[in-house]
């Protein structure tokens, strides 16, 4: 791979076919298909990465080698090929500002609903707009730096702030913790760097647009927020994919740090392309997320999830310092073929830690829906409490909604309450809205929208709004 | 001579799948301005009526024509037959939970607007009208903006009904039992807010078991409903009489 040449590389762009979906036909720099040293060390370079990093990610590819993708979820498809996915693709230009970004990509960011120029006036949201995998364009920089916010791309950060990159990568979530986290950490190509200082309390909500462009490329996004003492920051992860016809391995790893008395509130409202209504195609969702929580401090998930073929992500919360919360509110829509197992962990060690989880899934088609979570009260997490609500909603009577609920108390004065509700969509409510004037989707659409209500309320307005949108073109036709 | 507003031909209908017949030629016509009260023992398909006419699923029209003010409702859908003014107030109302009783009916009221191809109804109009309406059968402002029936008692649920009744403003409504589970205050409320939605261009038909209603709805005809058809009908004392001597006599009557 290693002798992979310039010339080799522009014959491979120009026999590129974009047969699928919509894509922009912006040239790309492509890494040949297949996983080696060389592949890494190559990336690493294309980066100008220090050579730390480069350890790190070689350590990571030893590690992943040795490991097995896990099996236990409730989901079924066919693995990967991890030889004959390509680990790099990037817009090969690069942008010094918003003007001189490519209007091919303008308008596909146009289809998909954020316009830049749009949000910059409207909303007073920071874009840092990641196309494939490097970012082409941040804004808000400077009013952010100002408050001496950094928000930018991975790759950036590691350029410009390496020992705060250094001091908390692998942290949270560290290299052996999962098949696909060590995979990431291997070859991640780029993501969000965020860092909050002491005592500030971000002033706009921070956000990130993932897609998937380049046919063929794994997208290895990876995240990390790290929100100093005392500091405040509410991040949003929003990704669309346009249609494809081949599975398409997303395994990102989001990495959250909030130090004593800050607050994190990370929203994703995920529609990567879910596989046509005959379950071929579709992203692998295989992602993990998770956040440590220092004394005082709080991290709050919410999720708003409606695509993908293939779900497997926990986002977690390790409630380390006293009196530390961990929130995890999710809405999760399977249907035709979908599969989601999805939940949250809630790892209390501290005294007096407190979690929340309200998990809502809903099954429309042949679909396969799961929540699946853990809390754990550890020994000396005296006073822990938790309170968890997961509620299934079936739209159809061939899809299924399961739950497995994991408690693992060593502490005898922990409070632990878990409600669970299964129901189906009611024909009797459906009726009753449409003797109102309300037509049989417009009436799904509200019974939906009212079961969920409560995770949506969670979300930034403007997410919210989206999400709702989103959960009703996911459940078109859905009622069997 | 005011106009007709809801004609029912000879209406055959059976319950989908099991194929037991409930409605067999029944013929009502109610004009504009009419109050008509349906009495019957149970099980004559009092309900199976109201359901039928508003198109809910599980049963199926064998025969007969059901036509609202020119329009054959038959060949509608539910939420269109809403939209053309039909309204039915529901025996036992629904819950939907994490929906507000204002984006239900700001939601329901846009959408036959829109049918109708009217512009949709500002915030602030709309908001104007709940008031007004919400006090017609005194329902607690609070009711309006929680969730669709849910953790109402039976009397709020009911009074909720008639406010929904009078938010959409139909031609043709039927109250299904309306009276049941009602104490004597929330049914003196009830009935006068349906008094007052009555007008010479509506017409309102009310399904009840009890006599009662009928103290405070007064009824240009009483029908009563006994094996699938219309076997009587007559004026407001035709109701005293059969709180007095029961049903027996008049499907005897039939029989002979």
């Amino acid at each position: 791979m290693a002798s992979y040449t310039e010339e080799e590389l522009a014959a491979d762009l120009k026999n590129q076919e974009y047969k699928f979906g919509f894509t922009t036909d912006i040239e790309s720099e492509k890494f040949p298909v297949g996983l080696n040293e060389d592949v890494i060390r190559l990336i690493s370079a294309k980066k100008d990465e220090p050579e730390w990093l480069l350890e790190y990610r070689l350590n990571a590819f030893k590690i992943w080698q040795e490991m097995k993708e896990p099996e236990w979820a409730h989901v079924h498809y066919t693995k990967p090929e991890f030889q004959e996915i390509s680990y790099f693709a990037a817009p090969k230009k690069q942008y010094e500002s918003w003007d001189d970004v490519d209007p091919e990509m303008k308008a596909t960011m146009d289809k998909l609903g954020i316009s830049m120029d749009e949000q910059k006036k409207l909303t007073g949201v920071a874009v840092d707009f990641v196309m494939d995998s490097v970012s082409v364009a941040t804004s808000f920089k400077e009013k952010l730096g100002e408050l001496g916010i950094i928000f930018s791309s991975f790759s950036e950060a590691v350029q410009n702030h390496p020992d705060l990159v250094r001091k908390h990568l692998g942290t949270v979530v560290p290299t052996t913790d999962n098949f696909y986290a060590a995979l990431n950490s291997a070859v991640f190509s780029d993501g969000s760097f965020c860092y909050i200082p002491k005592g500030v309390r971000c002033p706009m909500e921070l956000s990130t647009y993932f897609r998937i462009n380049e046919s063929g490329t794994g997208q290895f996004e990876r995240t990390l927020v790290v929100a100093d003492e005392g500091s405040y920051v509410s991040y949003l992860e929003g990704c669309t994919a346009p249609q494809r016809d081949e599975n398409q391995l997303h395994a990102a790893v989001v990495e959250l740090i909030a130090l004593d008395d800050a607050e994190i509130k990370y929203s994703t409202v995920q529609n990567w392309f879910p596989g046509d209504k005959d379950g071929v195609g579709g992203i692998f969702n295989f992602v993990t997320k998770r956040g440590i929580c220092h004394t005082n401090s709080k991290i709050s998930w919410t999720q708003v999830e409606t695509g993908s073929a293939v779900t497997w992500k926990y986002p977690s919360c390790i409630l380390k310092g006293d009196n530390s919360i961990g929130e995890f509110y999710s809405v999760a829509v399977t249907n035709n073929y979908q599969q989601a197992d999805t939940g949250t962990k809630m790892i209390h060690l501290g005294k007096n830690t407190k979690s929340t989880v309200i998990s809502k899934g809903i099954s429309a088609g042949q679909s396969q829906n799961s929540y699946r979570g853990l809390i754990q009260i550890n020994k000396n997490a005296h006073n822990a409490r938790n309170f968890t609500q997961c509620d299934s909603l079936l739209m159809s009577d061939r899809c299924g909604a399961h739950t497995f609920p994991y408690i693992e108390c060593l502490n005898n004065s922990a409070k632990l309450e878990h409600e669970a509700t299964t129901s189906k969509i009611g024909e009797d409510q459906i009726f009753y809205c449409q003797q109102r004037g309300l037509s049989e989707e417009s009436a799904i659409g509200l019974i939906v929208n009212g079961y969920v209500k409560e995770v949506l309320n969670k979300l930034p307005m403007e997410f919210a709004v989206e999400a709702q949108k989103l959960l009703a073109i996911s459940l078109e036709n859905s009622v069997g | 001579m005011s106009k007709v507003l809801l004609d029912i031909k000879n209406l055959h209908a059976e319950i989908e799948d099991e194929g037991k017949a409930i409605l067999k030629g029944l013929n009502l016509t109610v004009k504009a301005g009419e109050i008509h009260a349906v009495m019957g023992p149970n099980g004559a398909g009092k309900s199976t009526l109201a359901s039928v006419v508003a198109g809910k699923d599980g049963y199926e029209v064998t025969d007969g024509s059901v036509n609202m003010d020119g329009i054959d409702l038959l060949d509608l859908d539910p939420d269109e037959r809403a939209k053309e003014g039909l309204f039915l107030a529901f025996q036992y109302p629904i819950e939907i939970p994490g929906v507000s009783n204002i984006n239900f009916l700001r939601t329901a009221i846009n959408e036959i607007r829109d049918y109708r191809k009217d512009e949709p109804m500002s915030a602030k109009e709309f908001m104007a009208l709940v008031r007004e309406k919400s006090k017609l059968v005194e329902l607690d402002s609070k009711l309006a903006s929680r969730s669709v029936n849910e953790g109402f008692s039976g009397g709020e649920k009911k009074r909720n009904e008639i406010f929904q009744m009078a938010m959409l403003d139909p031609k043709v409504a039927f109250l299904d039992e309306t009276d049941s589970g009602l104490d004597i205050d929330a049914l003196r409320v009830v009935a006068a807010g349906v008094n007052k939605l009555k007008s010479e261009n509506n017409a309102v038909i009310i399904i009840t078991h009890y006599q009662r209603l009928l103290d405070y709805i007064i009824p240009d005809f009483v029908h009563v409903l006994a094996d699938g058809k219309i076997v009587k009908t007559g004026d407001k004392s035709l109701a005293l009489e059969l709180e007095e001597k029961g049903y027996d006599w008049l499907t005897e009557e039939k029989t002979v």
